[in-house]
């Protein structure tokens, strides 16, 4: 039994001290935001300029000039700054963001990752992706343990351009917690009832 | 110096083909609208627009690429921007892209006049070939400042000496952008007299500013919306 995106967010949550400042990247990690419980009293940082995101607004206190770097609508918690984009990645290169999550394309052995282009084929542009994982103290990857068309994810060598060499701490698929150490990934934790041979490392 | 123009037209009056444009905006949050809608009613082409995004799904700068106004773009994301992707793949718009915030610091150090600096972010990528590395703690690629002949930013609150006042996250790039034009143009939502902005109200002092003006018909699009209890 893996686990679904909800419980990989769990997994995420309790990697994080309490208090932190943490980033959320867009797509799977943004889902987090809304389930980090209150007393862990974790900060949320969005790149487009905003510190102590807490989660969604409701019809009544939505606004057009409140959104995550997802572009999308967020609400705040008390406490809650805002800031321009140069003083919000100097948080980040600066060295004071305890965590980020980010999506993934690749992750390699050796930590490095890579989520902003498929040469001839996609291209959405790094954002702030080069930026954080070279700035936050720790770099935690949350993304599915398969590719759509089902080759494993987390490889020896990334042959997609990269978005950071040797950046990651810990990769979070639905399969289980993964530390690239140099040539291998090392087990941290395996989700319900998957297997070592289940991963399909061909490491 | 009088600064306060009627509209975004008269306040454009001398933007002319082949110029450098900065845009501020994040995404369609805090975008100048009203420029915008000017600048597609303008015979101007051959523009380089340094924005973080090239607008989206036909709002935003997305209406003067469709114009073939753009010839080249400097930004940090173009994902969920297909006729931006169209433009690049047939090689009718150069794009460079930016790490967001090597984008940041590169617009702020031409307007605090910092040439060049050294940043991690991107060593080891593609964004690193053809610039000068130096060790530091760790590997670091020189970036240069990105100046602009004109910024085109929105601002929620601004006095007639160009004091202005940014709501929530739409301040992003815009503040950095004023620095780094030769001229700054600033729709607000709100244009009051000098004094009507308390000075600890003020997020960019008016020096930064050349022409101001009452914006309307504001469409403040939101691009993805999330109420609580939906995921």
């Amino acid at each position: 039994m893996s686990w679904n995106n909800q419980e990989m967010c769990d997994e995420v949550i309790a990697l994080f001290k309490d208090g932190a400042t943490v980033n959320l990247g867009i797509g799977m990690p943004t889902e987090i935001a809304e389930r980090i419980p209150a007393s862990k009293q974790i900060w949320i940082h969005a790149e487009n300029g905003v510190l102590g995101v807490e989660g969604r607004p409701t019809k009544k206190t939505v606004s057009p000039t409140l959104i995550n770097a997802g572009k999308e609508t967020v609400s705040i918690k008390k406490g809650a700054s805002f800031f321009d984009s140069s003083l919000s990645f100097g948080m980040i290169r600066g060295g004071h963001v305890d965590y980020c999550v980010l999506g993934g394309m690749e992750v390699d052995c050796e930590g490095s990752l890579a989520n902003w282009m498929v040469p001839g084929k996609k291209l959405t542009g790094m954002g702030g992706a080069m930026d954080l994982v070279n700035g936050a103290k720790a770099v935690f990857v949350m993304m599915n343990h398969f590719s759509k068309d089902g080759a494993v994810k987390l490889v020896p060598k990334c042959t997609l351009p990269l978005t950071g060499l040797k950046v990651v701490n810990l990769v979070v698929t639905e399969m289980g917690i993964f530390k690239p150490v140099g040539s291998k990934f090392e087990i941290v934790k395996l989700a319900p009832e998957v297997k070592e041979a289940d991963l399909k490392f061909n490491h | 110096m009088n600064k306060v123009f009627k509209n975004a037209r008269s306040a454009l009056f001398d933007l002319k083909s082949d110029i450098t444009l900065m845009s501020g905006g994040f995404g369609l949050c805090g975008i100048a609208e009203n420029c915008i809608d000017a600048l597609t009613e303008m015979e101007i082409n051959n523009l380089t627009i340094i924005s973080n995004n090239i607008g989206n799904s036909g709002r935003g700068l997305v209406k003067i690429l469709k114009q073939n106004k753009i010839k080249k773009a400097y930004c940090s994301y173009v994902g969920g921007n297909p006729d931006l992707e169209e433009r690049i793949n047939k090689k009718e718009v150069v794009v460079e892209l930016v790490p967001q915030g090597t984008f940041a610091e590169r617009i702020r150090a031409a307007g605090m006049g910092i040439r060049a600096f050294y940043t991690p972010t991107g060593f080891g990528t593609l964004v690193a070939e053809g610039k000068e590395i130096k060790d530091f703690d760790r590997p670091c690629i020189m970036e240069t400042a990105l100046h602009a002949d004109f910024a085109i930013i929105k601002a929620e609150i601004g006095d007639t000496f160009g004091n202005l006042y940014f709501k929530e996250t739409a301040r992003n790039f815009s503040p950095l952008m004023a620095m780094a034009a030769k001229i700054t143009i600033v729709e607000v939502e709100k244009l009051v007299q000098v004094g009507e902005l308390s000075s600890d109200q003020i997020h960019l002092p008016g020096i930064f500013v050349q022409r101001i003006f009452q914006g309307q018909n504001y469409k403040n699009d939101i691009e993805f919306l999330k109420l609580s209890g939906e995921v």
